[in-house]
């Protein structure tokens, strides 16, 4: 594979990575990738998670250094040691996560850390008619005065939009905009990044709606494992030809044979289940054997509607383990109890002690099972380690080293041994495969399946499509707290989840 | 650091440990006296014991992220009471009066923690807030006991108590004992069982330990609980002392204990506790002291010198955390 592909071309006005390679560790994340950003251009940038997509995208915005080439702006190199250098050069990063301050109104978070002064006062009247007018630019009608915490989430998001384009800017970078928006929403979005690229600005556009990307981009580069590995105009390309090149294989390779759905006993039985504020009268049957999918938007629901039957969040319902009725729980650890476990999305903030061994992560809720006389044995969980290094092929430098130096596959390792270690009989996994190299996917799809072929009954909850379409016998699909519709066997399909999703029919 | 030295050697860890032996020489350079038996185990240990013994509790509620402000007004507290409780019985009292009283005095202690670790976590208020509270109230009640002055036993009473602060055995003080007795009961609480294993994983991600099926509420109620134990001892070595208990009973030992628990390596935040270390911390600022005396610094100005030196020790410890990390 050519590090340059033949049709990038440096010098370039305008933004450019010139043969730029990252490393973590001893991990390479960016391979020599060489790209430019052509001003009055859509470029999108794909890739599966892990593919160095977001890697890429901290380097552009001076989040990160690169460990080896450069940046040229307009054909100059450039180096940007923080993303207030980036920003001062017009390179500006709307991020996929609102970082907006709640208790601050509009006008102050567009305004933050830069605020308009009148002496040595802050000029409010003026912040807030910049503000207006800059909202208005995007077509907005948001008062600047209104609390952000006001706000839904789709203004919140326009909020941060129009702060990245308070400042100059020349290339703007949308990292998964879309993520957390309907389709109407979206829409609006679409009209501002038309608006911006009438007026010659560089947007490089970072979405995994692949047709999405085929609406809006000009241009497609495709990263996988690090490499560049395609940088084409997006009208040669179909959203199945963009899905190959970011898999890099014919996708029925990356999944092992579905099982059939042959009918198990009923493991688990979910009688209308209600988390305040958030989920309301969820009903569904888990048999052993079985990989129950929950697809849906983000705020839909699904991990809230987890996190209440495991007792993490306040929740009513009747919960049936094996024809015994056992639920409400009132934690974590009287679910596991009755067989249940739950693997929280946020490996990071919920998951695991970055800080801690491994061996302490992997026998943190399991503890019970290695003390011995009243104190911890451990030899017995050093030996459970190594175990769970060979199970699950948890690839560390060292078995001393704490948890946060794992790469993103490993730590999922981990934290599905550290799960599975109690034994349970029903598995949800929430985002089982997120931020996770695509060798350590394969892993883990091949592990859900083992798993289901011993009898266990899997929940997974994924905005990955392919992913549930890919591994499920059903898919329940939830729309604003409750349950839209049940897709099965050859009926789940993108275009069938996304209609439920989005209850556009 | 070399990766396979860094295995053996834990600079980070041992860094307390290196600044006190430090010290110990520069103390003994500095005055000849210093480095004596009579100056370093029965004058500077042994007042140290105290603090030591309180900050060893302080090092688990910190550990679990949590603090206890309230320390230094229930070991006055918790004296007055043994104190009126021990006056109560002074007729006819001996050596079981005195049993009886130091039962009472866990007792209170006990207690006392208890209440702090219900305020934080059935009353959901954040430590510093919830302990602040409980200081300003055990501090009036002390002086309410004492009626706004000092509550004594009787002199006979303090003889037969007496070698209790002042005795040896093997050689070393009492007091210095029960704070290694502690201290190893203590390490092996956090060390080598779930519970200590918990109260790190509390203080490290409260998240994390919540998802992982650990009981919030129970693991850090229960660092109250051990804290309030550990004052309660404390006091039982504190009263024999004096015979007595004033207002400045118990003043600042917060600040001091929780100087100790910081300086010794465990961290603020919480989620990484050690507890030789906060002994080495609560002895380190007394050597300070000491050392400082025996060199005729002004006396007044020993609090300025001891403050700066904290405040380098964590600088210190930063930049080894920093290179570590």
């Amino acid at each position: 594979m050519p590090n340059r592909l033949e049709n990038t071309t440096l010098p370039f006005a305008g933004l450019a990575a010139d043969n730029i390679s990252k490393s973590f560790a001893e991990n390479l994340v960016l391979k020599s990738v060489t790209l430019n950003f052509a001003p009055g251009q859509v470029h999108a940038l794909i890739g599966e998670n892990g593919a160095g997509k977001s890697t890429l995208m901290k380097i552009l915005g001076g989040y990160q250094l690169p460990s080896s080439g450069q940046l040229l702006l307009d054909g100059r190199p450039a180096a940007f040691a923080s993303p207030k250098q980036a920003e001062a050069q017009g390179i500006v990063l709307v991020h996929q996560e609102i970082h907006l301050a709640p208790h601050l109104t509009v006008a102050q978070n567009i305004f933050l850390g830069r605020e308009l002064r009148k002496g040595i006062w802050a000029d409010d009247k003026r912040m807030n008619e910049a503000s207006s007018q800059l909202l208005s630019n995007l077509n907005l009608t948001i008062d600047p005065r209104v609390v952000v915490e006001s706000l839904p989430i789709a203004k919140r998001q326009m909020v941060q939009i129009a702060r990245a384009l308070s400042g100059p800017h020349k290339t703007v970078i949308f990292d998964e905009p879309t993520a957390s928006l309907t389709p109407h929403e979206s829409e609006a979005l679409f009209a501002v990044i038309d608006s911006l690229r009438q007026k010659n600005k560089a947007i490089i556009f970072i979405s995994h709606k692949l047709d999405e990307v085929k609406r809006l981009s000009d241009v497609v580069s495709v990263l996988r494992d690090g490499k560049l590995v395609a940088h084409q105009p997006a009208q040669t390309l179909q959203p199945v030809d963009m899905a190959h090149l970011m898999v890099g294989r014919e996708l029925g390779q990356l999944y092992p044979p579905k099982l059939p759905a042959d009918d198990g006993e009923s493991v688990l039985q979910v009688h209308s289940l209600s988390v305040p504020g958030f989920v309301r009268g969820v009903s569904f049957n888990l048999k052993s054997g079985e990989v129950l999918g929950f697809a849906g938007l983000i705020g839909a629901g699904r991990s809230e509607s987890f996190e209440g039957l495991m007792g993490l969040r306040a929740a009513t319902g009747d919960i049936v383990v094996r024809d015994q009725k056992s639920g409400p729980f009132s934690g974590p650890k009287a679910a596991a109890k009755s067989g249940l476990a739950y693997v929280t999305e946020d490996r990071k903030g919920k998951g695991l002690l970055l800080e801690s061994p491994l061996a302490n992560n992997l026998t943190l809720s399991t503890l019970g099972k290695f003390t011995r006389g009243g104190l911890i044995d451990r030899r017995a969980e050093n030996l459970a380690l190594d175990q769970a290094i060979t199970d699950f092929d948890i690839r560390a430098k060292s078995k001393m080293i704490d948890a946060g130096r794992l790469s993103g596959g490993n730590q999922q390792k981990l934290l599905l041994a550290k799960t599975l270690l109690a034994n349970p009989s029903v598995i949800i996994i929430d985002e089982p495969t997120r931020g996770v190299d695509i060798g350590a996917k394969q892993q883990i799809y091949e592990l859900i399946v083992k798993l289901a072929k011993a009898g266990k009954s899997i929940v997974i909850i994924s905005s990955e499509m392919q992913e549930l379409i890919g591994l499920c016998h059903r898919v329940l699909v939830m729309r604003q707290g409750r349950i839209a519709g049940e897709v099965a066997g050859k009926e789940i399909n993108e275009r069938n989840i996304v209609t439920l999703a989005t209850g556009t029919a | 650091m070399n990766a396979s030295l860094s295995q053996y050697f834990n600079l980070k860890q041992a860094a307390p440990f290196i600044a006190l032996v430090v010290l110990i020489l520069v103390g003994s350079l500095v005055h000849p006296n210093f480095l004596t038996y009579d100056n370093l185990v029965q004058n500077v240990a042994t007042r140290t014991s105290f603090i030591a013994i309180i900050a060893i509790g302080a090092t688990f509620v910190m550990s679990a992220g949590g603090l206890d402000l309230s320390v230094g007004s229930m070991a006055a507290f918790t004296a007055g009471t043994m104190i009126l409780f021990l006056k109560s019985g002074e007729a006819t009292g001996g050596a079981v009066l005195i049993a009886e009283g130091m039962v009472l005095a866990i007792a209170v202690g006990v207690l006392c923690g208890m209440a702090n670790g219900a305020i934080v976590t059935l009353g959901r208020i954040e430590p510093f807030i919830a302990t602040l509270g409980t200081m300003v109230i055990l501090r009036s009640l002390f002086t309410y006991l004492a009626n706004g002055g000092s509550l004594s036993i009787s002199p006979d009473l303090k003889d037969i108590y007496a070698p209790v602060y002042q005795g040896t055995f093997l050689g070393l003080p009492i007091p210095v004992l029960v704070v290694l007795g502690v201290g190893a009961l203590a390490a092996l609480l956090l060390y080598k069982t779930p519970f200590g294993r918990h109260v790190l994983a509390v203080g490290s991600n409260e998240d994390v330990a919540r998802y992982s099926g650990v009981s919030i509420s129970g693991i850090k109620a229960l660092t109250y609980a051990i804290q309030g134990l550990c004052v309660a001892i404390a006091v039982v070595l504190y009263v024999p002392r004096l015979g007595s208990a004033n207002s400045a009973t118990g003043l600042y030992w917060e600040l001091q204990a929780i100087t100790a628990v910081v300086v010794g390596g465990t961290l603020l935040k919480g989620g990484r506790g050690r507890i030789w270390g906060t002994i080495v911390g609560a002895f380190f600022l007394e050597i300070i002291g000491n050392i400082l005396t025996l060199s005729n610094v002004n006396v007044y100005l020993i609090g300025a010198v001891q403050g700066a030196i904290i405040i380098v020790a964590m600088l210190i410890q930063r930049s080894l955390n920093r290179r570590t990390t």
